[in-house]
């Protein structure tokens, strides 16, 4: 009982949620992933915010992704001396580029670092980290 | 109406500590501001004007060191904009001096980043905080090295530059380095040293990284008028040019970095040319900073910075000498480094650099970049000249 207390325990930094942003992390706890797109002009934005930042307009659409992308570009982290990352290295961190048209930060999980590439297929998977929090990383496409 | 030539750098003064365990932080700085002063031949009492930023002081502690050094200003500074903050505070104090606001300016920084045992660019979090963006980064394990070698990589990728062209910029940063007494790391290194140190961050390896020391800087600007006749050649702010980027709303193109647009913007204003630049201050908190930045600026195209930094070029007798007090790389970086890029730019126009110093040095540029390159940055850049 008390291994599996100390298994649960997360330890890594968690995303403050507040009123504007609590659409995309509740539907990441669905295993549901959304970017925004204007209702005005059309232009997509990530990350969540309450305006168009090409237009400025507050008509706010939310699109559902289909979870596929591309990695942009990538690094392997072999020194970190944060809590909760100096335990799990090396991770890769990347950016990948949704098939939607944006960029988001993530990790490159299930991938060996000699494996990741840019330009390489990669699909999201859902990390439910805490009851609250489910976070949206990638893993070379299958 | 243009700034050019309406101010100067009157005096400048390095800290020569690199590690200081018996110091403290405003200590630092003061001992700074009254170096920056004699060189200059001026006095405390002749300061009208404080521009400072740090990460060691609190959220007002622009405050705090008036009240340390007793001084009541009648302009002060405190952009926080990471690393380059001392370039762009140069840019502001010009600025104010110009428009009547002061007439003695004093840009100081101090760190005890490497006696208080900071992680600065692999201790998680890269920067992060509370702001909305970094929501949606720090649950990945972001940190400041790893957000240069994410640019790295596309680079790499994009144009084929190689880590042994990036690793050719730490080896001539040591060179630089060990000309200088006070550098911290004065042991000449090979491609081959760069190459066999452990991966940081990939493809940054640990020898493509700025070192971590203490330190602190200050410079004195005033009129051009009042610069002339106090002790020291007077150094002509030319041009000037400060801005950011970010994301961009998840639409951005990651080797544009915020130097496209302030090396455009300090070019115009100074009136001179790329050609006109007889050496550079490149702010180098990893090697891949100096290569995009180089592009950036314009003084190669964007995928050629590689071959641009090879055979030599950025040496001191090189055909474009870039830090020659050894950097960040090499010889000191107490956290930000925006203040020593000034001040060696000033000392080289001042003919004062010894073994190191570039022939017939006329006009230099100094370009501080902050933050995270791969996220969210800054980035000043001063044209400065001893005519």
């Amino acid at each position: 009982m008390a291994e599996q207390t100390q298994a649960k325990k997360y330890s890594k930094p968690l995303p403050h949620i507040d009123e504007e942003n609590r659409p995309w992390w509740e539907a990441l706890q669905r295993h549901e992933l959304y970017i925004q797109k204007c209702g005005k002009c059309g232009d997509v934005r990530y990350y969540p915010r309450a305006l168009c930042t090409n237009c400025m307009s507050s008509d706010t659409q939310w699109i559902k992704c289909s979870g596929r992308g591309k990695v942009y570009t990538f690094t392997t982290t072999y020194q970190n001396q944060a809590p909760g990352f100096r335990e799990s290295l090396p991770y890769i961190m990347a950016y990948v580029e949704l098939d939607e048209g944006v960029k988001m930060l993530t990790n490159i999980i299930d991938c060996a670092p000699e494996q990741a590439k840019i330009g390489m297929p990669v699909e999201v998977v859902y990390e439910d980290v805490t009851p609250q929090v489910t976070l949206a990383k990638f893993r070379p496409a299958r | 109406m243009s700034l050019s030539r309406k101010t100067a750098v009157a005096g400048v003064f390095e800290h020569p500590t690199r590690f200081a365990p018996d110091k403290s932080l405003f200590q630092i700085m003061g001992e700074s501001v009254l170096g920056a002063l004699d060189d200059a031949g001026l006095r405390i009492k002749d300061v009208n004007g404080l521009c400072t930023t740090g990460m060691g002081m609190g959220g007002m502690g622009i405050v705090s060191l008036c009240d340390y050094l007793n001084l009541t200003p009648n302009f002060v500074d405190s952009t926080s904009i990471g690393g380059s903050s001392f370039v762009a505070h140069t840019a502001h104090a010009a600025a104010a001096i110009h428009a009547g606001l002061c007439d003695v300016c004093v840009v100081v920084y101090g760190s005890t980043a490497s006696s208080s045992r900071f992680a600065i660019g692999t201790g998680g979090g890269g920067g992060g905080g509370g702001d909305p963006c970094d929501q949606y980064e720090i649950p990945f394990g972001p940190t400041t090295v790893g957000s240069y070698a994410m640019i790295a990589q596309r680079h790499m990728h994009d144009y084929g530059t190689t880590s042994e062209q990036l690793a050719e910029i730490a080896v001539t940063m040591r060179l630089h380095a060990s000309m200088n007494p006070a550098a911290k790391y004065r042991d000449p290194i090979t491609v081959e040293d760069v190459l066999a140190s452990r991966i940081i961050s990939s493809p940054l390896h640990l020898l493509d990284c700025c070192i971590i020391s203490d330190g602190g800087g200050a410079l004195v600007i005033t009129s051009a008028e009042r610069a002339r006749d106090l002790k020291k050649t007077p150094v002509y702010i030319l041009g000037t040019g400060e801005t950011v980027r970010h994301a961009a709303r998840g639409q951005r193109d990651f080797l544009e970095i915020a130097a496209a647009q302030t090396g455009r913007l300090a070019f115009e204003r100074a009136g001179v040319a790329h050609k006109d630049i007889d050496m550079a201050m490149i702010y180098d908190s990893f090697t891949i900073t100096v290569l995009a930045t180089l592009e950036n600026l314009g003084f190669c195209k964007r995928g050629e910075g590689g071959a641009f930094v090879s055979g030599g070029r950025l040496r001191f007798d090189g055909e474009f000498p870039i830090n020659t007090d050894g950097g960040g790389l090499s010889s000191n970086h107490p956290g930000m480094r925006g203040i020593f890029l000034v001040i060696e730019a000033t000392k080289q126009l001042r003919g004062e650099c010894g073994p190191r110093q570039v022939k017939d040095c006329k006009i230099a540029l100094a370009h501080g970049t902050g933050g995270a390159l791969g996220t969210r940055h800054s980035a000043a850049t001063l044209i400065l000249s001893n005519q």
